[in-house]
């Protein structure tokens, strides 16, 4: 029994959490026509970590929704350990049907380090879904600064392909906040992969990925004057 | 077998013949295209008589179910219209509610207007209540930053993707003398005279096109057009049976809704240039999103809805 993964819930759980996953796809692809554009990765099952921009709590199901079925099954989003285990009914979502590897986002509460837990998952053959910025970007930049578990990850596991994944209108169709989302179009922009560099040091190897996340944002020509 | 069903008869294996026909003139083309190269031309037409064998099926389904199925078949179509038309506007988080209560409220409030035959909120609904109403919405949040142009660009999205759209299925709705259940007709007759229309000016514009019509913005040629027109006349009146019109009207009908059509497919270039896009979606395959496929019907559709009413309904 893998250590990260939760306990093997019965069949009925398990035949639950895959209908819930299904509805979930259904729900995003019918509200957002969600389209994945693979450029400059393809779909293939490889160790990945695919680490994307934060700005709601619909972009991981987006980016897990337009992966293709076979690689879906081998991905876990890593989440926060204090969000998806507040009520019984996020204790399911979380954990049972999108198989986050969870994380505490506050020291003083943790039983484990959080890398070691991420590499601990990726030791079992899991790809992972990290949004290195720690938190929903709630400012107009179009990335806050990433965290460094980015780093430490590229750092243990190197042979690890970081796919960096733009998820693109999220903010507009679920912002913080909202409980309706809104139906636009959303495209999920999977890049070149980025690896850790020999002698790059942490802030560098950080501006880097950040670079190479923010170059798959949509140009959306918006007229002269204010943008929105 | 009523008058009606035999014409939707006639008509359903006489668009099928041709489709079949279209379909093996694709084939044709690409087959005389030399070993292992494939041409954009051709493509591009083979994947529109694609795309036409899927609206003819869906749109013959809705006719079958009647006018409920064509009211659900184009409230779709409005949604995917309006998705793909509200991506690309102006919007903060101030305008969340009111984006939502045009998704969620206007639009439905507008088809179940139809269904129940409210010709008065049909006609109001969306110009007068929600253009009232939805800036109210956004303003109750208090966020100033370009507000006219979020709350405009709000409300052209609704008259264009469901307000103008909506128009089409009215047709049904029409109270024609001598022309009692059959007004499912006129949406195959405006569909037919409008794609035809387009494709023929495309393929005359390819051919003959000189003159372009605006030179910065589309390959759309005078030529092309005008050889476009007259197809869509000819059509017209070889479809002139299914109509109340006769023959010579239907020919002017067609030439209008093919003409507002044309124009306001350029409409829609012109927003699509400013916003950097070349596509509204990649929703319908080769072929972009539903408001491309949709553009020219949606200009065309309340003129020529209102034009059949004035001269022909009761």
């Amino acid at each position: 029994m893998a250590k990260t993964a939760p306990g093997t819930p019965s069949l009925l759980r398990r035949l639950a959490a895959r209908a819930a996953g299904h509805a979930i796809v259904l729900f995003a692809r019918f509200v957002t026509a969600v389209r994945a554009d693979w450029r400059g990765s393809e779909p293939v099952p490889r160790q990945r970590i695919y680490y994307a921009n934060h700005v709601s709590n619909g972009d991981m199901p987006m980016i897990w929704s337009v992966l293709p079925p076979a690689i879906r099954r081998t991905v876990r989003p890593v989440a926060a350990a204090d969000y998806w285990l507040q009520t019984p009914l996020r204790a399911f979502i979380g954990p049972e049907v999108f198989r986050c590897v969870l994380i505490d986002r506050r020291p003083e509460h943790r039983t484990a380090d959080p890398v070691e837990t991420m590499v601990a998952a990726l030791d079992e053959g899991a790809s992972l879904i990290l949004f290195p910025e720690g938190n929903r970007n709630m400012t107009e930049d179009p990335l806050l600064p990433f965290r460094s578990g980015l780093y430490h990850l590229a750092k243990a596991r190197p042979d690890v392909d970081l796919v960096p994944t733009w998820v693109a209108n999220l903010n507009e169709i679920m912002p913080k906040g909202e409980v309706i989302p809104l139906p636009l179009i959303c495209t999920v922009t999977f890049g070149a992969s980025v690896h850790l560099e020999p002698g790059e040091d942490r802030a560098a190897f950080l501006d880097r990925a950040a670079r190479a996340l923010v170059a798959l944002a949509p140009d959306r020509r918006l007229p002269p004057g204010e943008a929105a | 077998m009523s008058q009606a069903t035999t014409d939707i008869l006639l008509l359903a294996i006489g668009v099928v013949a041709l489709l079949t026909a279209l379909s093996f003139f694709g084939e044709v083309l690409r087959a005389r295209q030399p070993e292992g190269r494939t041409s954009t031309v051709v493509e591009t037409f083979v994947m529109r008589v694609h795309t036409w064998w899927a609206m003819v099926l869906l749109l013959a389904l809705a006719l079958i179910v009647g006018f409920p199925g064509v009211l659900l078949l184009f409230a779709f179509a409005s949604f995917a219209a309006l998705r793909e038309f509200m991506t690309y506007t102006h919007k903060r988080r101030a305008d969340h509610l009111s984006l939502a209560a045009a998704f969620f409220v206007v639009l439905p409030l507008q088809y179940v207007f139809l269904w129940t035959g409210d010709e008065g909120l049909f006609g109001t609904f969306v110009p007068v209540y929600a253009f009232l109403l939805l800036p109210m919405l956004s303003a109750f949040r208090g966020d100033t930053r370009s507000f006219l142009v979020r709350v405009a660009e709000t409300q052209w999205g609704l008259m264009i993707a469901v307000f103008c759209l909506s128009h089409l299925p009215a047709l049904m709705v029409l109270d024609i003398p001598g022309f009692e259940n059959r007004t499912a007709l006129l949406i195959v007759f405006f569909v037919m005279v409008v794609q035809a229309g387009d494709l023929l000016a495309f393929y005359f514009g390819l051919r003959l096109g000189r003159t372009r019509i605006a030179p910065d913005l589309s390959p759309r040629t005078w030529e092309g057009t005008i050889c476009g027109l007259a197809s869509a006349a000819l059509v017209g009146a070889a479809l002139a049976w299914i109509t109340p019109f006769g023959v010579f009207p239907a020919m002017v009908m067609a030439s209008v809704a093919s003409a507002t059509g044309m124009a306001g497919s350029l409409v829609f270039t012109a927003i699509k240039r400013e916003r950097g896009v070349s596509d509204w979606s990649h929703l319908i395959p080769g072929q972009g999103g539903f408001l491309d496929q949709l553009d020219s019907a949606i200009f065309a559709a309340p003129i020529f809805f209102h034009l059949t009413g004035t001269i022909w309904a009761v």
